[in-house]
């Protein structure tokens, strides 16, 4: 049946568009992991909280309103007005570089050469307060958050593919915001790839990646690094935050999507970059794919979450480092 | 001073070998069950077991279970919820299916249960290892979560795929079902977790304790010097299934009753469970159960101080809570990576050398 | 300002919180934080604000004051139990839990503590029958009238025969979720259409795949079950692929003003089920405005009145205060008790006069509650949204559903629920 077939096809190109959105989150976890080895399960609420913080400058909204009306019984909610939406993402960029500086400060300094699990713990309690932090700063009701990047169905691929399969095929449905997705991951990437390539603190951050203590010895300052990237994640989280908030709108449920890119890091390794990108995009395309031939038409549907987390713990068990993950060697 | 190791005589190897050899702990010991068998029903009100101590002595069982996956065998796992709905599920089959089974036949079946299925799930656990494996049993929980919301004979077919705890008598008392008593529950749950943290102890200084402590330590030196990692690592996965399954089990039948899966025994559940054991202490019993008793009190107290003391609107304290809970987890880990129970050390050598400071 | 007094007390020492018992004490479960907290913010609001409007404009209700005990749940069970302990002693009359997950929690600890339940609009839909659920009531519908209403709809809309049409229900995939199926599967043999089961996962970020499945089999209809941000991105998504939004109607759960605004003009015509009226268009806001709003004692920031929600969250109360009339009358006395209160929720008879009365001419149907009867009627109407002028409206009268599938479906799982727990069924 060709319409069948061609609705594989587009089953095919939305998983690969899903697969970007799921590396977008995957890409801040990785970043923050290669350099200090922290497996930073905030990584999501960092999005939730980069979009409200956007959001709220965007719209002019008086942080903490709602208790300072609580204690003072005063009646503030706005500024009166509006940022441009250039301008907010600058001024939510700067409150990501003073929240990395803050948790460098405040938190890595005193755990530094702990056990692994404790820093993960140490980020789940970053996650507990961000995630109290973030409401009581911007509110908990959902807000609306528009840059200005178009939403909705493709209809010029829609309209010229609709050719292909026959009467009962209507085209490519693609999500015009995940097309503006997969540009904008794409330039993430390349931007990152050049920073780390050609820039001095690109290099250091490399040769921190690659060994803390030798990179000590020639003198980078290792929690400058750490500020750095902390500071890159927050960024990609701002990106991760709007693609994702543009979607659904910026609620609470946005910083779930961390639990989405865990199969993506396991797939990839949890310290590769082109591994991040690639899982992404076997984890979209396979769930979708699952769901379109198997999920939905036998097993009654909604597999996806589930199937990511099998489709990497199988992987795994051929090769238990990840897809680009630096291949484990144990010694006695 | 207060603490002394010294001046104990042991003339058998039985009592030297005793779960407490140190007469101040053995003190420590019978007087807490004393607080909590006799002092603790006397004075907690409905609102204080409903709210802390039920939920308490059940967590307790589950981070017993984990603590032995975790602190003891060194197996990061994030699948505590699912394995949890798992003794949930097969409690309520086994109650529906067997109406004149005995509840407490019923519980330990089904973590019976749940330690077989945690068997399949740690089979991976051979090649994964780290936060790989922790991430590989967030798959069990989104599987097992998905499996009992999908297929109805799991829920008996219920319009709306809820399972309801039918009434069960123990030496008749009500525990389970509408007309359930707190009191009973208490002490079926306090029974358990005294009985479960005593075997739990025992395993742990036994053989095969050392076996897991030294696969956790480094699981390839173990295997060279003869410890089996297959039956290491599997008993590790079953022992702590069969402590997470009672505790759901306990948690559907006795404390709430009603269940709904991907509410319940959500990925929050999983995570609670590995909080509990890293506030507490990986590796202690001891340090479980004030994992436990922590990440259950805290959050109560500070909403009745809150809210119920202070006045303050429920959202901005529950806010609060959470920035609150958060910060105390980064501010603990700080001062003490161990956990309470390494807090719990070190205080009683301060003890122990009172009033000198060497 | 409630926050500055508490402070000033706390630091002299007082403890504000004692209750005072003569009071009619209603707590609140509500939601103000988490993953629901978009739509618990505006029920919470209205059901507290219109108690604060009775205790301001008249006292209370028949001369007793009223106090609302709020107390945080996060939409999570366990903290719902805790709520409950903590707020049953201090003389509580009836609870709303705002979620059907707390309500299947409380059914058997307020039954057996004699606490009513009403659980409007959700909650444990064979607890209509009263013989079997004493103490719980789901008035004025619950979620099996909603699917039969959406089926009675789309019959309507097709001069009555919808034989071979395929209708869609995407649902939130959990008990809430799965209630409508059943029925649904009911009414689909008894009409002859087709029905395509599509959840979705908690939370509802992601429907991709459930929304080109749409887009492929192309169904005629479209009905949702869904809360939260599910309902967000499921508009989002049906209009994304350009599905015709009139046949797409929702639960009264998914048919606020938050889950569609975000989608802009694209969720033009999206219907949803109504159990009242929305908008603001009543005498009765004047009174809120004026002995709430105008004296700064709104619950929350005060920016979500006259959203459906919180029309919702008032209609509970204006239930709640009409069964405490009722009760007040039979018992002849004004300070209630708890049995009391659910004597007076069997009894409510309520009425357009009733309505006018109260400033809300037309607001919801009539309904009458018996022992046999604990739904109510299921009268449900169909609104729809007007993304120009950003308002619900609704586009039919408030009508019957087929009480015949439900009756017996309720009849059914009540039944079964009586054996599995030793109940024999009788009137209190």
């Amino acid at each position: 049946m060709p319409a069948e077939f061609y609705y594989g096809v587009e089953v095919f190109l939305n998983g690969l568009m899903a697969g970007v959105m799921y590396s977008l989150v995957a890409l801040g976890f990785v970043l923050i992991f290669k350099a200090s080895g922290i497996f930073n399960y905030a990584q999501g609420i960092m999005a939730l909280f980069a979009a409200l913080t956007l959001v709220g400058f965007q719209e002019g909204q008086i942080p903490f309103s709602h208790l300072i009306n609580a204690i003072f019984g005063t009646e503030l909610h706005h500024f009166g007005w509006h940022m441009p939406a250039f301008f907010a993402i600058l001024a939510a960029l700067v409150i990501m570089i003073i929240f990395a500086w803050l948790v460098e400060k405040l938190i890595l300094q005193h755990l530094v050469n702990q056990e692994p699990i404790i820093l993960f713990m140490a980020t789940i309690g970053l996650a507990y307060f961000m995630e109290g932090f973030g409401d009581l700063m911007w509110g908990s009701n959902v807000k609306k958050l528009d840059i200005g990047i178009p939403q909705g169905g493709n209809f010029w691929i829609e309209e010229s593919t609709a050719f292909l399969g026959g009467p009962d095929f209507y085209g490519f449905y693609l999500d015009t915001l995940d097309i503006y997705a997969t540009f904008i991951a794409a330039a993430l990437v390349i931007a990152l790839v050049i920073f780390s390539q050609y820039t001095k603190t690109g290099r250091a951050l490399r040769a921190v990646a690659d060994d803390h203590q030798a990179a000590l010895s020639v003198g980078i300052s290792l929690r400058a690094i750490w500020v750095i990237v902390w500071a890159i994640a927050g960024f990609v989280a701002l990106v991760a935050g709007i693609m994702w908030g543009a979607k659904s709108g910026v609620q609470f449920s946005l910083s779930l999507i961390a639990l989405k890119a865990l199969p993506v890091l396991m797939l990839g390794g949890f310290t590769s970059i082109p591994g991040a990108i690639i899982g992404g995009l076997i984890i979209g395309v396979g769930e979708k794919m699952f769901e379109f031939l198997i999920g939905a038409p036998l097993l009654g549907g909604a597999t996806e979450n589930w199937f990511a987390y099998m489709v990497a713990l199988v992987f795994l068990v051929f090769r238990p480092q990840g897809l680009f993950g630096e291949k484990i060697i144990e010694r006695v | 001073m207060f603490y002394r190791e010294a001046g104990e005589f042991k003339t058998s190897y039985r009592a030297d070998q005793q779960t407490f050899p140190i007469g101040l702990d053995k003190l420590g010991f019978y007087t807490s069950l004393l607080i909590a068998f006799v002092v603790i029903p006397l004075t907690m009100s409905e609102y204080w077991a409903q709210a802390v101590f039920l939920p308490f002595l059940i967590f307790g069982i589950a981070a017993i279970g984990l603590n032995i996956l975790t602190g003891y065998c060194g197996q990061v796992s994030l699948g505590s919820g699912g394995f949890m709905a798992v003794g949930a599920y097969a409690c309520y089959k086994l109650m529906t299916a067997f109406p004149d089974m005995n509840i407490l036949i019923c519980v330990l079946l089904s973590g019976g249960v749940t330690a077989f299925v945690g068997l399949i799930f740690g089979l991976p656990s051979l090649r994964i290892k780290g936060f790989y494996l922790a991430v590989a049993t967030l798959a069990a929980q989104f599987f097992l979560v998905w499996l009992f919301n999908k297929v109805g004979w799991f829920y008996n077919y219920s319009a709306s795929g809820q399972i309801t705890a039918p009434e069960r008598t123990l030496f008749g008392y009500v525990i389970t079902g509408a007309k359930a008593e707190t009191l009973p529950i208490y002490f079926v749950c306090l029974g358990l977790l005294v009985f479960l943290a005593v075997i739990a102890r025992n395993l742990t200084r036994g053989a095969m304790g050392r076996k897991w402590m030294a696969i956790r330590d480094m699981d390839i030196a173990a295997e060279i010097i003869g410890v089996n990692p297959l039956m290491a690592k599997l008993t590790a996965f079953a022992i702590s299934s069969f402590y997470v399954g009672i505790s759901g089990a306990l948690l559907f039948a006795l404390y709430l009753g009603a269940v709904e899966v991907g509410e319940a025994f959500s990925i929050q559940k999983s995570f609670l469970i590995l909080f509990m054991i890293i506030i507490g202490g990986l590796g202690s019993i001891f340090g479980s159960l004030v994992g436990a008793a922590f990440m259950i009190a805290m959050p109560v107290i500070l909403k009745n101080l809150l809210v119920t003391s202070l006045g303050w609107p429920g959202d901005i304290a529950a806010h609060l809570e959470f920035m609150i809970v958060g910060l105390m987890i980064i501010v603990f880990l700080i001062l003490e990576p161990h956990g309470l129970a390494m807090l719990w050390r070190i205080i009683k050598e301060k003890l122990r050398i009172w009033p000198f400071s060497h | 300002m409630k926050l500055r007094n508490a402070l000033i007390a706390a630091f002299t020492g007082v403890c504000v919180a004692t209750p005072v018992l003569a009071d009619l004490v209603f707590p609140a479960l509500t939601y103000r934080t988490g993953a629901y907290a978009v739509s618990g913010i505006p029920q919470a609001d209205g059901y507290s604000d219109y108690f604060t409007m009775l205790n301001e404009r008249d006292g209370g209700i028949g001369g007793e004051p009223i106090k609302v005990v709020e107390c945080e749940t996060q939409y999570n069970t366990e903290k719902g139990v805790e709520c409950y302990e903590k707020t049953k002693g201090l003389g509580a009359l009836v609870y709303q839990p705002m979620s059907t997950g707390i309500t299947y929690q409380l059914i058997p600890k307020a039954s057996a503590d004699g606490i009513p339940i009403h659980s409007m609009g959700y909650g444990r839909t064979s607890a209509a029958n009263g013989k079997v659920f004493p103490y719980v009531f789901n008035y004025p519908a619950n979620y099996w009238n909603g699917a039969s209403a959406v089926v009675n709809h789309i019959l309507e809309l097709n001069g009555g025969n919808i034989k071979g049409k395929k209708i869609a229900l995407v649902y939130h995939n959990s008990g809430y979720g799965k209630e409508p199926i059943r029925t649904l599967e009911e009414l689909s043999a008894k009409h002859g259409f087709d029905l395509t089961l599509l959840p979705v996962d908690h939370p509802g970020q992601e429907q991709k795949s459930q929304w080109l499945q749409i887009r492929r089999e192309r169904p005629d209809y479209v009905t949702m079950w869904g809360w939260g941000v599910m309902n967000q991105v499921a508009i989002q998504e049906a209009a994304n692929i350009r599905y015709p939004m009139e046949n797409f109607i929702g639960i009264w759960w998914s048919g606020s003003e938050n889950d569609v605004i975000p989608a802009g003009d694209a969720a033009d015509g999206y219907k949803a089920l109504a159990l009242h009226a929305p908008g603001m268009d009543f005498p009765l806001f004047d009174d809120m405005k004026k002995h709430v709003y105008d004296k700064g004692m709104a619950a929350g920031a005060g920016d979500q009145i006259g959203t459906i929600l919180y029309n919702r969250g008032m209609f509970q109360a204006i239930l709640a205060a009409e069964a405490v009339k009722v009760a007040q009358k039979m018992s002849g006395k004004a300070d209630i008790t708890a049995a009391e209160m659910r004597v007076g929720m069997e009894n409510l008879k309520v009425d357009q006069a009733m309505f006018s009365n109260l400033g809300l001419p037309n607001f919801a149907p009539n309904l009458s509650v018996s022992c046999d009867n604990h739904g109510g009627a299921g009268l449900v109407a169909v609104q729809q949204w007007d993304a120009k002028a950003k308002t619900w409206s609704l586009v039919s009268d408030f009508k019957p559903t087929d009480m015949d599938v439900i009756n017996k479906l309720i009849t059914e799982d009540s039944s079964a629920y009586a054996k599995e727990n030793n109940i024999t069924p009788k009137c209190l």
